[in-house]
């Protein structure tokens, strides 16, 4: 174990200068087998493997539906496709990310970064407190190599090389670039090596330390979440509680007192299309927020700008109309008032909806409405008269137009009901004398009978309504620093340079007799373009600063 | 002539001129295989009867000379000429649409085209690579021939979820990154092929088409090691700038539809195209898949990066749908 070096670094920069002991080949027992397998999970080979598999794995969730983002659409799947559906359902097709197969890749990784990353760290601290390796004796295998004359002496040539590396970046004066050695090598010759760029190693170790941050964060924000949906109409507000939501979903470790109990309301709602395209350009909820114990406060919400509201965001993630209707029954009391949103089906706004008419009095058929909301209509000739159409998303001119179910709405069964869906099992559609199905067609402020002596509908006017979307995510501040700090570790890790540079200064004989012998070398990380360069620099400088300026060295 | 068109103008422009340039280029290369056909021969014979110091001289001599100048003159200012035809074209488009460039994949792709072919004109500021130019020149034709015909739509503003400055930050970077990527792939092909050809030279024809007279200009790009430098240099700067896209989509996305992740497919093939990116890195440094073989996991990148592109807004239904088509 002793010998163990983890892999990936391991390159020229790190090559012992004696050659290391071939490993002995180790009794094989449990222990045996475990350290081989440890080995193997570490190893680079198998992190590459387990980087290719995560992305092979990642592919089929783009292919098949997922369940977690559109369930209505593994539902389609499963009923398209009775025969392969369910055997892709049992293999996690429809549940990729959260996938036993998916998960062990990941995990397998993480489990691998620690392992190759621990070492590196403890050899990463041992290198940070270590001195600059002594000048290799010959500088001719260096890939960056450069000499000089100077009439200096070696001495106050070594002197003025260390002060040559040890100054400072050009932003940071003082933090000097080198960790610098000087080196007495006897018989008047002096070196000095130079390191620099430990924060090349820091920065890879940084980047895949965060990552595993990263991770247990955003397994922590998934255990303490909680997210709520609803749909709010205009004048209406809601209080911040389980029970007001339309969907709610929660982590495991799920607190309810991270739940405030703030109160929102929706004041107004602006829209904006193009007029040509129809496509959407602006939306703006005007809302009125209450912090417990606080005075209420106009807000806004609009999309790319969500509320923050009691340590949770709202966000606005659809609007449509909520024609207020009220109806009378036959005995000409009130049964049903109000505002009904109805969905939007379309780019202009085509919405569907549907009013359930339960309380009717004494011994009377229940009754339902179901059909359309037309923002702007247009009339359309069809061989079996006028139909309607929207053609524009702002309720320019709208009608209602809706078809009437009588009979029994079924909402006593036991069984939850959709609020936009009418379950006409039990009910029969009304028709009028011809047979044909009765279509009640009304504008704003104007009231109509209903067939069969149902009662009366008053289009009373139209409200908007917006969808919310509540998230309440207490790890989202970390997911993002660890992200920051992967991402900063990265670009250090990949451009840092990592050098080693060794000027020797020797005295002279033969033709340079009485003068130095400089020579320099340069080692660097990977590829490194600016190590020349750098060597170059680092030789120029020290030779310029011991020269006199009538007597230039030669190079 | 309103903005909009004078910008599908200059692009047009833009497209005629690296069309122009890559024929220049191509010629540049046929003239070089043809000149190292020729000197092929020559240089041998120099080699076992002068030694190695005129076989040096006198295939530098003739290698200068197997470049066609003016080929190279005209590549290389139909070249600028192009990029600026093309800045011109997406500055236009976005005074057209009153907002920034980067919105649809028509955009997407002249931006693209723009940071490629300015990368391609500064890695060979100093020394043309004419393989390298007519690869990337071809993909950046193509790409802006298919953008005009088939990703074209008007300018105008945009949808609610993409005002924000994210557009600029997130799309930009993304962008830059591709056009990084797309000559950093160029880089590794030329390195797979000349590496192949070195080895092939070395140890006796393993690799008979590559070492063959065919591919004899591969004797004038730089050396497999060099080439591995600049795709590595290139692919870490394109990897850095990809991993800003997933942090700033992130961000956007958790300030846009509530959550920063969702495992929308176009998320899904950022996410894969890093992984892959990542492990080209890995492979670098581990012993037995640097060199060529790493380089096989730049090719695999890339196509995820193409797919990611193309398929995922065409086929694919996402959030990031904004083709526009």
């Amino acid at each position: 174990m002793s010998q163990y070096r983890p892999e990936g670094i391991s390159d020229v920069f790190t090559e012992p200068t004696e050659p290391t002991e071939k490993p002995v080949v180790q009794g094989i027992g449990l222990t045996g087998w475990l350290r081989w397998a440890w080995r193997q999970l570490t190893s680079m080979r198998v992190a590459l493997l387990l980087l290719m598999l995560l992305a092979v794995a990642a592919v089929p969730g783009t292919v098949w539906p997922q369940r977690a983002q559109h369930p209505e659409r593994v539902a389609t799947y499963l009923t398209d496709h009775p025969t392969l559906g369910p055997v892709l359902d049992r293999i996690g097709a429809f549940n990729v990310y959260s996938s036993v197969w998916f998960s062990a890749i990941y995990l397998l990784l993480f489990v691998s970064l620690v392992g190759c990353i621990l070492p590196r760290t403890k050899v990463h601290l041992a290198g940070v407190r270590g001195r600059p390796p002594r000048a290799p004796r010959r500088f001719g295998r260096f890939p960056a190599q450069g000499d000089g004359l100077s009439d200096e002496t070696p001495e106050r040539l070594v002197q003025t090389a260390t002060d040559v590396l040890r100054r400072g970046w050009r932003l940071l004066p003082f933090v000097p670039t080198y960790r610098v050695e000087t080196r007495d090598e006897g018989d008047g010759t002096w070196s000095v090596a130079g390191e620099r760029g430990y924060l090349r190693e820091t920065g890879n170790l940084v980047f895949h330390l965060a990552l595993v941050g990263l991770l247990i964060s955003v397994a922590t924000g998934q255990v303490l979440h909680y997210r709520g949906q609803m749909i709010v109409v205009q004048g209406t507000g809601f209080a911040n509680s389980e029970g007001a939501y339309d969907t709610f979903e929660r982590g495991t470790a799920y607190s309810p007192t991270s739940l405030v109990p703030f109160t929102l309301a929706l004041d107004d709602f602006e829209s904006r299309f193009d007029p040509e395209t129809l496509a959407s350009r602006d939306f703006t909820a005007h809302v009125t927020l209450t912090e417990p114990g606080a005075q209420p406060e106009k807000k806004t919400i609009k999309v790319n700008h969500p509320l923050d509201a009691g340590g949770a965001k709202v966000y606005l993630q659809g609007n449509g109309y909520a024609p207020d209707l009220t109806i009378d029954d036959a005995s000409g009391a009130v049964v049903s008032d109000g505002a009904t949103p109805f969905l939007p089906q379309d780019l202009v706004y085509t919405s569907k909806g549907v009013v359930k008419v339960p309380d009717v009095t004494g011994g009377q058929d229940q009754f339902g409405l179901i059909g359309f909301l037309l923002p702007t209509k247009k009339a359309v000739q069809t061989p079996n008269g006028t139909a309607y159409v929207s053609q524009f998303p702002e309720p320019n001119d709208p009608i209602l137009v809706l078809n009437v179910w009588k009979g029994n709405l079924g909402l006593d069964t036991g069984v939850p009901q959709n609020v936009y869906e009418l379950d006409e099992a039990r009910m029969t559609q009304v028709k009028d004398a011809a047979g044909d199905p009765v279509v009640l067609v009304v504008k704003p402020g104007e009231t109509v009978q209903l067939p069969d002596g149902l009662g009366t509908l008053t289009f009373n006017g139209l409200k908007r309504f917006v969808a919310l979307d509540l998230r309440h995510d207490p790890a989202l501040v970390y997911v993002l620093v660890f992200a920051l700090l992967a991402f900063a570790g990265l670009a250090t890790s990949l451009f840092a340079p990592r050098r080693r540079v060794w000027m020797r200064f020797a005295a002279g004989d033969d033709e340079h007799a009485g003068r130095t012998v400089v020579t320099a070398a340069g080692l660097a990380r990977g590829d490194d373009v600016g190590l020349q360069p750098e060597v170059d620099r680092v030789l120029a400088a020290t030779l310029a600063a011991g020269q006199n300026p009538d007597r230039e060295g030669t190079q | 002539m309103n903005t909009g068109d004078l910008s599908t103008l200059m692009v047009w422009g833009a497209a005629t001129a690296f069309t122009v340039a890559l024929i220049a280029y191509a010629v540049d290369l046929a003239r070089i295989a043809e000149g190292s056909q020729r000197v092929k021969q020559p240089a041998l014979v120099a080699a076992g009867a002068g030694g190695p110091v005129s076989a040096a001289a006198g295939s530098a001599d003739q290698r200068a000379a197997s470049r066609s100048v003016r080929a190279e003159g005209i590549a290389r200012s139909t070249h600028f000429v192009g990029i600026a035809l093309l800045f011109a074209g997406i500055v236009l488009r976005g005074f057209a649409a009153g907002r920034w460039p980067t919105a649809n994949m028509y955009e997407f792709t002249l931006v693209a085209v723009f940071w490629a072919t300015l990368i391609l004109g500064i890695v060979q500021r100093r020394r043309i690579i004419a393989f390298l130019s007519v690869v990337v020149m071809g993909l950046a034709v193509v790409a802006l021939v298919v953008a005009l015909n088939w990703f074209y739509i008007k300018a105008d503003a945009v949808q609610p979820a993409l005002q924000s400055y994210w557009l600029v930050l997130h799309v930009g970077v993304a962008i830059s990154a591709t056009g990084i990527f797309t000559v950093a792939f160029g880089t590794s092909v030329l390195q797979v092929l000349k590496s192949h050809r070195e080895e092939a030279v070395l140890s006796g024809g393993v690799q008979r088409t590559l070492s063959g007279r065919r591919f004899s200009w591969l004797e004038q790009v730089p050396s497999g090691r060099e080439l591995e430098a600049m795709s590595f240099r290139l692919n870490a700067v394109g990897f850095v700038l990809w991993t800003f896209t997933l942090i700033g989509g992130a961000v956007w996305a958790e300030h846009a539809w509530g959550r920063y992740w969702g495992w929308d497919p176009k998320e899904v093939g950022t996410f894969v195209a890093w992984v892959v990116y990542a492990a080209y890195l890995h492979a670098r440094t581990t012993r037995g898949w640097s060199g060529r073989r790493a380089s096989y996991f730049v090719f695999v990148g890339y196509a995820v990066v193409l797919m990611n592109f193309t398929v995922v807004n065409l086929v694919v239904t996402g959030k990031h749908s904004y083709s526009g088509l």
